[in-house]
């Protein structure tokens, strides 16, 4: 049973500048999440493509930030069905989620503040370390191997993102922008089939917000890496993605790209508001 | 030299190694702090129980004797054979580890963003609980605990003294013992949080819960590695205090003298309850020498608790500790 596959149209296609897209990576099928009698998201369908920039947009309250909580294992909806790579999802935690090759920032930075940007970045390679707990306590073979393997690693992301020269700061005494880049160094560093931003940018200057932009899409282009976002910043989106998903009091009012949705009637009315009569 | 300065050095020695006794025992509480910010009221009874199963392991005793004995009216006591002392550490520390499986999955699991005050109740259950079930287990006599420790007093550095100052220092051979294997267990235990894959994802649970989830720490997994721990450390401090003092039950209250401990080093340090230890230990040893003869003595059994209150007033976080700061 779990081995059918969502349905695809067109397998793979070509974007506009060059890029492969190929079949759908994730699946959410008719998603609800209800807080007690708060209903968050309310039966909401859409897919992530692989090697695509998805983006979750929509006013304050929306839902964004819920259903990427869903997408990580954060919060349990109701009812419907995930699908990720093919096979139905059973109930996760989120640490099975992350297992599985999904990892995320987090909209208020998650990063842990007493330890160096290394050792955070090191922290996104947990999941792909094998050697066991007694290699790792006698600190032998294995083990020591492993970290010097995974440390290479690391040191690519940290010159991919141009952060060498904090490397050794505890990351409680960065900047905001900083921070930001730190927490989607630690995700990368898990090598994630896909990867969720959530607000990638609020809070942030022009500057940083440009800065952030390019190593959005240089992630995109360089690791083929599928990338679901949320942002609040309707300039940004259009540039960066692929397609957007429009929700608006936990409903999906539009879904296409960025254009079809600069077209769409409902979400003009919802961003700009609508008289009622 | 003069008299009196030598005889206050001695006691700066004996209270350096008394401390370092302490510093054991705070060091177990700070491990659980820091990792699920948990105050582990039971710690000292995990020491209890650590040293009950120890002896009753190396003597052979078989463990619910009384109980089988009273359903039963079998008259079952020992198996007879005796145990190595490493052998019967190892097996004890195996114990502790399922101990720790049991606390996690029987209390900790239930009660996850449960308020701190909650979680402190719980384990203030689970320390009578054990008490209980460890006189239940290994009856509730006083035991001898030997694992081969060197004991009595330091006869080369009573003779060295005595050629150098005309006077001998007394040092007790546990003591020494004691400050070799708190150093050795301090030194490994910074190196697998500091380099291990393992101690990384402890300090990452301690720092932000959702942030180690987020990639892929197993919250249920650390928080067992981190009471095994716990109860390695609870078997050190055990095997330590039972050495000095006999295995019996007001060996759990020395977890009362890591309280002050730990206010004066703060709740999240390892090094702040090393020299949190250090300082309880020589205060209050110099104090007793110093002012003790003034006021009546008996003053170690209030000192710390004194020495903590003014650290409370003065510097709350501790010498150590994490600055409280709260954001408007």
């Amino acid at each position: 049973m779990n081995d059918m596959s969502p349905p695809t149209s067109p397998d793979s296609y070509q974007t506009p500048d060059g890029r492969t897209i190929g079949p759908v990576v994730m699946e959410m099928k008719n998603i609800t999440l209800k807080f007690g009698g708060v209903v968050a998201i309310k039966d909401i369908s859409f897919d992530i493509r692989e090697g695509e920039i998805r983006a979750i947009i929509g006013p304050n309250g929306a839902g964004k930030s819920s259903m990427l909580n869903v997408i990580s294992g954060f919060y349990v909806p109701q009812e419907g069905e995930v699908w990720f790579r093919g096979a139905r999802r059973p109930q996760m935690k989120p640490y099975q989620v992350a297992e599985q090759g999904i990892a995320r920032t987090f909209q208020n930075i998650a990063l842990f503040d007493g330890m160096s940007v290394l050792d955070n970045i090191m922290t996104g390679r947990l999941t792909m370390m094998k050697s066991g707990l007694l290699s790792q306590a006698l600190w032998w073979g294995r083990a020591e191997r492993e970290e010097n393997e995974h440390r290479a690693q690391v040191e690519k992301i940290i010159d991919f993102l141009e952060i060498q020269n904090i490397r050794k700061t505890p990351v409680g005494r960065l900047p905001y922008g900083l921070k930001k880049r730190v927490e989607l160094a630690r995700a990368l560093a898990a090598e994630p089939k896909l990867l969720l931003l959530d607000e990638p940018m609020a809070g942030m200057n022009v500057e940083e917000k440009e800065d952030m932009s390019r190593f959005i899409l240089d992630v995109n282009d360089e690791f083929g890496t599928t990338i679901a976002l949320i942002e609040h910043d309707m300039g940004v989106v259009m540039d960066l993605s692929d397609r957007v998903v429009v929700m608006d009091y936990g409903k999906k009012i539009g879904d296409g790209t960025p254009d079809e949705i600069r077209n769409n009637q409902a979400v003009i009315d919802a961003y700009l508001g609508v008289a009622h009569d | 030299m003069p008299d009196q300065l030598l005889f206050g050095m001695e006691v700066v020695l004996n209270g350096l190694m008394a401390g370092v006794l302490y510093s054991l025992v705070a060091l177990g509480f700070v491990l659980i702090f820091k990792a699920s910010g948990i105050f582990n009221y039971a710690q000292g009874v995990m020491a209890l129980f650590a040293a009950l199963t120890l002896v009753g392991i190396q003597d052979g005793q078989v463990p619910f004797a009384h109980l089988i004995n009273a359903i039963f009216g079998t008259e079952l006591h020992h198996f007879g054979w005796h145990v190595p002392a490493i052998l019967a550490i190892i097996l004890t520390a195996i114990v502790m580890v399922g101990f720790a499986w049991v606390v996690e999955r029987y209390i900790l699991r239930h009660l996850v963003n449960q308020p701190d005050i909650i979680l402190f109740m719980a384990t203030i259950g689970l320390a009578y609980f054990m008490e209980g079930f460890g006189d239940i287990m290994w009856g509730a006599d006083i035991k001898k605990l030997d694992v081969g420790l060197p004991q009595g007093i330091n006869t080369a550095i009573d003779e060295t003294t005595y050629n150098w100052f005309g006077y001998g220092f007394f040092i007790d051979n546990l003591d020494i013992a004691a400050t070799i294997v708190a150093v050795l267990l301090v030194v490994s235990l910074t190196l697998f949080s500091q380099y291990s894959k393992q101690g990384r994802a402890l300090r990452a649970v301690a720092d932000d819960h959702q942030a180690a989830l987020s990639v892929g720490i197993s919250l249920r997994y650390i928080w067992v590695l981190v009471w095994s721990i716990a109860g390695f450390v609870a078997l050190v401090a055990g095997i330590m205090w039972g050495a000095k003092s006999g295995v019996q039950f007001s060996l759990s209250l020395i977890a009362l003298k890591a309280l002050p401990v730990l206010m004066l080093g703060g709740f999240t340090s390892i090094p702040g309850a090393i020299v949190g230890g250090l300082i309880i230990g020589v205060g209050e040893k110099l104090f007793e020498f110093l002012i003790g003869p003034l006021v009546g003595g008996a003053t170690e059994n209030w000192f710390a608790y004194v020495l903590a209150l003014l650290f409370l007033v003065f510097r709350p976080q501790g010498l150590f500790g994490e600055k409280i700061i709260e954001r408007v």
